[in-house]
């Protein structure tokens, strides 16, 4: 703080702590508690608002365990609420998605720490950044132009020979979310690739040679010396690309069926449908606060601290 | 315009560390004055507080007779000279220079003028609207001194600016800063643990130690006659006798030590008392015959070539190792190893200090 | 052994970006094809009326306007906010600044529709009605928390000596930040501003829950899309795209020229220290 006054004065400093100021009270937390507490009341018409029916409950939180019904879950016959349901496949899909993302960015990231020519990088990482710049919904789309029914991917398979006839992928084959974890690993890698290329590169190549030296395998090397050096990096982008999963709404709107729920459908058709924002207000409670305790749990499990991510 | 600089008092405390304890110096206007001692001794401090950086929690700091406390750095007659330089990387080297004109809001030729002007001064012509990534070292030296003398400071303030230079180059600059201190006649505070530069370049030198000044006086005195072990052992080498005082007769003394019996000066104490004897290294002669005092049979175990001179380093009877340094101009034959020589000393050459007698802060 | 690993690592990398820029170069054939569907196949031939419609849609106009005003307010918004997050982080420490960092960060991670919800909510209870004002606000509070970790990343690379250097020469606090701390910042305000215009644009999330009942450009994709395609929707991607490419292009031709000026100065910086030594 004083050494806030020293260097900048105090007008300075007042004027960079108002900005801050309205940026984290009004923008994040008041709407967040306002979000909070407008979950707790009753969707009500305008005319009863502050009236006797304007109480708070958990109403709208226990309409998140009605309307049971049936979930074949590998097989096994279950009976879970609707919510419930697509709550936890959009968390399971999520996470299907995060560790597709890993698989396939870290040989690249790993190749842009320690092989590449130093003076080639930027240009490398240039054209990775290009498709990033492309709107989310246009990613999306490309892939549902990709795997619709009378489209190129189609075409090629049945023309090689792999297909007898074509596929209904949006349907999915292997499970009804195929589509969406498609368009999510493709919308979602680089977020993954760039933290985990940073960690890599603040590796000292020394102790890759020296791990070398020492006698181990590439893949000792790489379990014993880089992977673990790399953690904060492969924890940040995983948390990234989870949420980012989890939170999509285009991705499953563009290339998902009727058989493959996102939990944010649920809550748009809440808000926007059935224009009751205060159940909506609950759900989105409850789904920051669910997957909050996901990412916590998966840290926990793969013993990530929390000041590993925020440097 | 220079001005002198005076410190009352002064104390600086970082929660309970006491990083500077109470400082007590009169600079003179145009005087070369140096602050020199040990990293974490407090000099920095000194300097930060005379610049404004630091604020004393005690004591007062005048500048020219004015008393600047509470002033801020921009609002000082003090230039500071960093020790990184700190010059700016974005600007070009006549920006620079004139960057303190700038925010006087002096126009953009007359700037332009007075910053070719300190460019010659600094004998860089023609380097005005070079990068400072295009320099080298001793010449972003070169470019920070004259960025300081552009505000036309009464005091210039330097902290340890040569220590990134290599050895060289740095008693080159050391030269020119004090050619230039001569042509400007700006008061300078020079910061430095380096011993060297300290005596070449100062008028007066003020040895620190832990947040005190030990001893101020000019670089002669400091080094011949300390006022106590610290500065006898911080500037230069010695051979240590420790003993004590037999038979004070007038203006001499016999020292007993465990190596025989001395005669040396008598300083200021008293009979009996723990003392030490400082005897430089270049003040130790060597010889293979005893001399009639102040000799010490030695057996010789290491002979090491200095360029200048040559170090001999010979083990007395009781384990301790004595050097002497001979010339390295073939007027003395160089002992082999093993040899038995005699290292002996001059009475008046003897710096005689109290035992353990560092002033603490 | 490592001419083999190399040309697999350069064969993955290879293999990557055809996985990154074949779909979307799919997409923008399509564009051509004169077939209702937006499709490469079958191929129905060459045709450019899919652009004509494109340019005569007048609601993909008001969409492509209403876009740009958002993301430049967003980026008028965010950026002085980020900056100023990120110097306000810089100078402090311990538990504050962690407790600091999280709530900053946190936007980040939150679900955009959650942002988009918690604004609609908040200013709808200050009588506000939804708008693209409320999807300017709702983007900026997690766009300026990317924007404060790139002038973070920045700023520790500042030596803050200069800052002091020049207080020292005389200069205010205010000359301080315009002269020496705000041009050490401009390529990371120059970086946040581009991340937050693109940001901006494609948005979805924030903006389906606060837009009301305005458009903007990914809000009317997204409509197209669910609802009768026509490839018109191809030749507005298509033409995004390359839009795309042309400012990469534009960025790295400038990217080289600068790291070429800067090379030369230090080879003579280097060339000046070796002349020293003599």
């Amino acid at each position: 703080m004083e050494d806030l006054f020293r260097r900048y004065g105090h007008t300075l400093t007042f004027a960079f702590m108002a900005l801050v100021a309205f940026w984290l009270l009004a923008l994040v937390i008041l709407p967040n508690l306002t979000l909070f507490e407008a979950s707790f009341r009753p969707y009500l018409p305008v005319t009863e608002i502050g009236g006797p029916k304007d109480t708070y409950s958990l109403d709208n939180y226990a309409k998140f365990l009605r309307n049971p019904s049936p979930w074949n879950v590998f097989g096994i016959e279950l009976q879970a609420p609707l919510n419930v349901k697509t709550f936890l496949s959009t968390i399971f899909y999520s996470t299907i998605a995060t560790f597709i993302t890993f698989a396939l960015s870290y040989p690249l990231a790993y190749y842009l720490a320690k092989v590449v020519q130093p003076k080639s990088l930027p240009t490398m990482i240039l054209l990775l950044f290009i498709p990033l710049w492309v709107s989310e919904a246009l990613r999306a789309f490309a892939w549902y132009i990709i795997l619709t029914f009378n489209g190129p991917l189609n075409a090629v398979l049945v023309g090689i020979g792999l297909l007898e006839k074509p596929i209904r992928w949006q349907q999915g084959v292997l499970t009804g979310y195929d589509a969406v974890v498609i368009g999510l690993v493709y919308s979602y890698v680089l977020f993954m690739m760039f933290p985990i290329y940073g960690s890599i590169q603040s590796l000292d190549r020394n102790q890759i040679e020296a791990s070398e030296d020492l006698g181990a395998k590439w893949w000792q090397t790489h379990w014993r010396v880089i992977l673990p050096h790399a953690k904060p990096g492969i924890a940040s982008g995983s948390v990234m690309v989870f949420m980012l999963s989890a939170g999509s709404l285009l991705v499953p709107s563009v290339l998902g069926s009727t058989n493959s729920n996102w939990f944010t459908q649920t809550i748009q058709q809440w808000m926007l449908e059935s224009q009751d924002w205060n159940t909506g207000a609950a759900y989105s409670f409850l789904y920051i606060l669910l997957c909050t305790v996901v990412v916590a749990l998966a840290m926990w499990l793969f013993k990530v601290k929390l000041s590993d991510i925020a440097k | 315009m220079s001005a002198g600089i005076d410190l009352e008092n002064v104390c600086c405390d970082f929660g309970s560390f006491r990083a500077v304890d109470n400082a007590n110096v009169s600079i003179k206007p145009g005087e070369f004055f140096s602050f020199l001692g040990p990293s974490g001794c407090g000099k920095t401090t000194i300097l930060r507080m005379i610049s404004g950086f630091t604020e004393p929690t005690q004591g007062a700091i005048r500048i020219g007779g004015k008393d600047v406390r509470g002033l801020r750095p921009n609002q000082r007659p003090t230039a500071l000279i960093f020790q990184n330089l700190a010059l700016f990387p974005l600007m070009p080297i006549w920006e620079n220079i004139s960057f303190g004109l700038e925010v006087r809001g002096v126009d953009k030729a007359t700037r332009r003028k007075k910053a070719e002007e300190l460019l010659e001064l600094v004998e860089l012509p023609g380097a005005a609207d070079k990068m400072v990534s295009q320099l080298s070292g001793g010449q972003k030296q070169r470019v920070a001194i004259a960025r300081a003398l552009a505000v036309e400071p009464a005091v210039m303030l330097l902290d340890e600016p040569l220590s990134a230079l290599d050895l060289k180059l740095r008693q080159h600059m050391r030269a020119e800063l004090r050619s230039i201190q001569k042509r400007t006649g700006v008061t300078f505070i020079y910061i430095t643990h380096d011993q060297g530069e300290a005596l070449a370049m100062s008028d007066r030198v003020g040895v620190m130690s832990q947040g005190r000044i030990q001893q101020i006086a000019d670089p002669r005195d400091i080094y011949n006659n300390p006022v106590n072990g610290f500065v006898a052992g911080f500037v230069g080498e010695n051979n240590v006798f420790t003993g004590s005082v037999r038979n004070p007769a007038t203006g001499m003394a016999g020292y007993e030590t465990k190596l025989g019996t001395f005669r040396a000066r008598l300083g200021e104490l008293a009979s009996g008392e723990n003392v030490k004897l400082y005897v430089r290294p270049e003040h130790t002669l060597l010889s293979e015959t005893a001399a009639a005092e102040n000799s010490v049979p030695v057996t010789i175990s290491e002979v090491s070539f200095e360029g200048a001179f040559i170090a001999v380093h010979g083990v007395a009877e009781n384990g301790q190792t004595l050097v002497a340094e001979i010339r390295n101009d073939g007027s003395a034959t160089v002992p082999a190893n093993g040899s038995q020589m005699f290292m002996q000393f001059d009475p008046a050459r003897a710096a005689i200090l109290p035992d353990a007698a560092v002033a603490k802060g | 052994m490592h001419k083999t690993r190399n040309f697999l690592f350069n064969l993955y990398f290879g293999l990557f970006l055809l996985y990154l820029f074949l779909p979307l170069a799919i997409m923008g054939g399509a564009a051509f094809n004169n077939n209702k569907l937006p499709s490469v196949y079958p191929w129905k031939g060459f045709t450019m009326t899919w652009f004509q419609q494109l340019l005569a849609d007048q609601v993909m106009w008001t969409s492509f306007r209403n876009t740009i005003l958002v993301a430049l307010a967003v980026v008028v918004i965010a950026v002085p906010i980020g900056a100023a997050a990120a110097i306000l982080i810089n100078s402090i420490s311990g538990r504050v600044r962690a407790a600091l960092y999280g709530l900053m960060v946190a936007p980040i991670l939150m679900p955009g529709a959650v942002i988009g919800i918690s604004t609609l909510l908040f200013w709808n209870k200050a009588s506000i009605p939804p708008g693209l004002h409320l999807s300017v606000l709702g983007q900026v509070s997690y766009i300026a928390a990317f924007v404060m970790l790139l002038v973070l990343a920045r700023l520790q690379s500042f030596d803050s000596s200069l800052e002091e250097a020049a207080l020292d020469l005389g200069a205010s606090h205010a000359q301080v930040v315009r002269r020496i701390l705000l041009p050490h910042l401009y390529p990371a305000l120059g970086a946040g501003a581009a991340i937050a215009f693109f940001q901006s644009i494609e948005n979805f999330n924030v903006t389906l829950f606060t837009r009301g009942t305005s458009n903007t450009l990914t809000v009317y994709v997204f409509s197209k899309v669910r609802s009768g395609i026509t490839p018109t929707i191809n030749a507005l991607a298509l033409l995004l795209i390359l839009m795309t490419l042309v400012m990469a292009t534009v960025y790295e031709v400038r990217r080289r020229r600068l790291a070429k000026v800067e090379a030369a100065r230090e080879a003579e910086g280097r060339r000046a220290a070796a002349l020293e030594e003599l």
